[in-house]
């Protein structure tokens, strides 16, 4: 939870009736009210437990909001009109932005799955140090598709791509998810850690059974596999985004609907309990969306593991308050400038965009390993 | 290479449990006490039938891989073909496997956590980083340079992970592998980086899915450095036993604790690093085989090692079998087949604990 730092300062400002509706409404579940009894002292300083605690504090936040917003769109701009061998408004031109266009798409929807994911994800378990990519859902991922060709061939490739059998596999990764989670978090002894590391560890196990199988595919199959895989982002599966595209943004919708009550469950399960919310359901809703978005990550873009924890760590770090409905822009305008730039940069500097996630896994390891070693308690 | 053998100086005998000594007042000599001397009760716990016939079994499995491959053995040249592959390749799965199981028993006392084994905290994958280093730097390294580079790599990242437990406290045992394994991640997303850098992203490929295929001989020889450190185990053992108590309890009892977690450390990191550079990395094996033991035997260290060991070796060369015949005269690396069996196992176990309710956070 932030701390209220520099409350002796004198702000003169109430926090309520700021810019943002949505951080400076009293917060739901139960927070006392954002004024203080102590009314007397019109002047004095404001105590309040709202979003947003003093006015050095909005401030910072709405500032760092405008200059990431800023990056955005200069990095946006930069993809979209950067280098483009084309004169300006022939039809060549157009056609070239219209394929950057797609990959600035893939970016936003890849950056808003795996910024939401992450953020609620790391409030569900009350842990900031975890992030949903360890559970296992790229390697089930990967799993499901070196299965279909091992049991079918070549003609399975045809199982595992086209439209249908998109949705069909990421509802496999659901249901698969929705399975695991109700059933290790049911019972006496429902422990979110044993949940995590059965997680862990069933990833690794279908990370080897599709090496396996992988291993005894004839040549050629792997090769078709290998090639039908994975994308990255300079070259996505973009065939996929009309329908990763809104059921992303209707689980995004769906969390940012219940953003109130995920403040109440950050608090930990007994409090959300005290406070009438039953925390279990509440996880299991969380986690099964969590699910959706990282299944929409990977089909489109292969797995990546720490850019969720990088850019909710820089998320927690720079807008200092326990409400997501500020968390959740935060970090995914902060995901969304990472990974343009990352792009822009790789793509017109070094002519390597498919570092891209490997840079950025870069980044959020190390930012992992300060975190890790910053950290007093687990 | 840190020198490792000395590190456990003589004046720690005094740890060990002693049969209490007679004072020499003592006037009537008394009958014989109905509790004989505990170290008699050890030695015949550690030498049973049971023990016997895990031996035998796992000799049985021993032969069957001398006797499984390709090549007809008892045809002209078989016998220098036999010489050649099939004797390293078996002696490998002995070395590795015996040093694997006792690795992760070690790091599970040093740390008192049961979830800790090379793979869980990352020691692969620091080894992993330092091979890669090594090949970076010193293209044409031979393999002792390759596998010092692993040594060292795996000690520093095995000495990283116990610096961070003793900072952080836990709210649960189970965040502790959680924790490890990114750690791994971010140390493998270097090394995949370096590699890819250099062009040695297949060498990396290879080398994580652990296979004894590649040894034969002139390869496997650096392995008889990590039947020192399974010698070393066997002696230091009641050390072990003594530093899983905690760092207050075995001070108290007059353990240098700190000489005792670097030792164990040294030990982790040599067998890790040079299991990873002649075979590369057998998962999950120092997790499973040590709580299996722990859940028929209950913790008493000593007498358990044997069976860590065996059952150790025994996992391996199951495994190994399992690799070789399952697609011959294919081979699939003994990395994949415990990647599988073991992720398994360890769910099972979890499972377990927790219907016990021995994992309430």
């Amino acid at each position: 939870m932030t701390e209220q730092l520099d409350r002796a300062r004198r702000t003169g400002q109430s926090a309520a009736g700021g810019p943002a509706d949505s951080g400076t409404t009293a917060p739901g579940g139960g927070a006392p009210g954002d004024e203080a009894p102590d009314r007397e002292t019109p002047a004095q300083l404001s105590r309040h437990s709202g979003a947003i605690t003093t006015g050095r504090h909005r401030v910072r936040y709405w500032g760092v909001m405008a200059l990431l917003g800023g990056l955005s769109v200069f990095f946006t701009a930069g993809i979209l009109g950067y280098d483009n061998p084309m004169p300006f408004g022939t039809e060549g031109y157009w056609l070239i932005a219209r394929m950057r266009a797609e990959t600035v798409l893939v970016i936003g929807v890849v950056v808003l799955a795996q910024a939401m994911a992450t953020v609620a994800f790391q409030t569900a378990t009350n842990n900031r140090i975890i992030t949903p990519s360890i559970m296992g859902f790229e390697s089930l991922y990967v799993a499901i598709q070196t299965g279909a060709v091992f049991f079918f061939g070549i003609a399975g490739v045809t199982l595992v791509t086209g439209l249908p059998q998109f949705l069909m596999q990421a509802a496999a990764m659901v249901l698969f998810a929705v399975i695991l989670y109700s059933w290790l978090l049911s019972g006496r002894f429902s422990n979110i850690h044993i949940m995590l590391l059965v997680g862990v560890v069933l990833g690794g196990g279908l990370g080897s059974l599709a090496t396996f199988m992988q291993r005894v595919l004839t040549p050629s199959e792997f090769d078709v596999l290998t090639a039908r895989l994975f994308g990255n982002i300079g070259n996505a599966r973009s065939e996929y985004l009309p329908y990763a595209l809104p059921i992303v943004l209707a689980a995004a919708l769906l969390l940012w609907w219940r953003a109130r009550r995920l403040n109440v469950v950050a608090l930990g399960r007994n409090t959300a309990e005290n406070l009438g919310v039953d925390h279990r359901r509440e996880v299991m809703l969380i986690l099964t969306l969590v699910s959706v978005l990282m299944a929409m990550s990977t089909s489109l873009v292969g797995p990546m593991t720490f850019l969720g924890f990088l850019v909710a760590t820089l998320a927690y770090q720079f807008a200092d308050t326990y409400s997501h409905r500020m968390l959740f822009p935060m970090a995914i305008l902060i995901g969304y400038t990472v990974l343009a730039g990352a792009y822009f940069i790789m793509r017109n500097i070094f002519y390597a965009q498919g570092a891209v996630t490997l840079i950025i896994e870069l980044l959020g390891g190390v930012v992992f390993l300060i975190v890790l070693m910053r950290k007093g308690r687990l | 290479m840190p020198d490792t053998t000395s590190a456990a100086p003589h004046r720690h005998r005094s740890a060990r449990p002693e049969p209490p000594r007679r004072s020499l007042q003592q006037t009537p000599p008394q009958p014989p006490s109905p509790f004989p001397d505990a170290r008699a009760i050890r030695r015949q716990r550690r030498f049973t039938p049971a023990l016997l016939i895990g031996i035998l079994v796992t000799l049985g499995l021993l032969l069957l891989s001398l006797s499984t491959g390709q090549y007809a053995v008892f045809s002209e040249d078989g016998f220098w073909m036999f010489g050649i592959t099939r004797v390293p390749r078996t002696v490998a799965l002995v070395l590795a496997g015996a040093s694997m199981a006792m690795c992760g028993l070690i790091m599970q006392l040093l740390t008192q956590n049961r979830f800790v084994e090379p793979t869980t905290t990352g020691t692969t994958e620091w080894a992993g980083l330092g091979l890669i280093l090594v090949l970076w730097l010193f293209p044409g390294a031979s393999m002792l340079a390759r596998m010092s580079g692993a040594v060292t790599m795996a000690f520093i990242g095995t000495v990283i992970f116990f610096l961070f437990l003793q900072r952080v406290t836990l709210k649960s045992s189970l965040i502790v592998p959680i924790i490890g394994i990114m750690l791994g991640a971010v140390v493998s997303s270097f090394t995949t980086y370096i590699a890819l850098m250099t062009d040695h992203l297949q060498t990396l490929g290879i080398w994580f899915a652990g296979s004894f295929t590649r040894v034969v001989e002139g390869r496997y020889e650096l392995m008889f450095l990590v039947l020192v450190v399974t010698v070393l185990v066997f002696l230091t053992a009641d050390r072990f036993t003594v530093a899983g108590l905690g760092r207050d309890m075995a001070t108290n009892v007059g353990l240098n604790y700190t000489a005792v977690l670097f030792l164990g450390t040294a030990m982790v990191a040599v067998a890790t690093g040079v299991t990873a550079t002649v075979v590369g990395t057998l998962p999950f094996l120092g997790l499973i085989v040590p709580n299996i033991v722990s859940l028929f035997r209950g913790d008493d260290l000593r007498s358990n090692l044997p069976w860590v060991a065996l059952l150790g070796i025994a996992t391996v060369t199951a495994c190994d079998l399992i690799g070789r015949t399952i697609r011959a005269p294919f081979e699939i690396p003994v990395g994949l087949v415990l990647g599988l069996l073991g992720a398994v196992v360890f769910i099972g176990l979890l499972l377990r604990q927790r219907r016990k309710g021995g994992l309430v956070a």
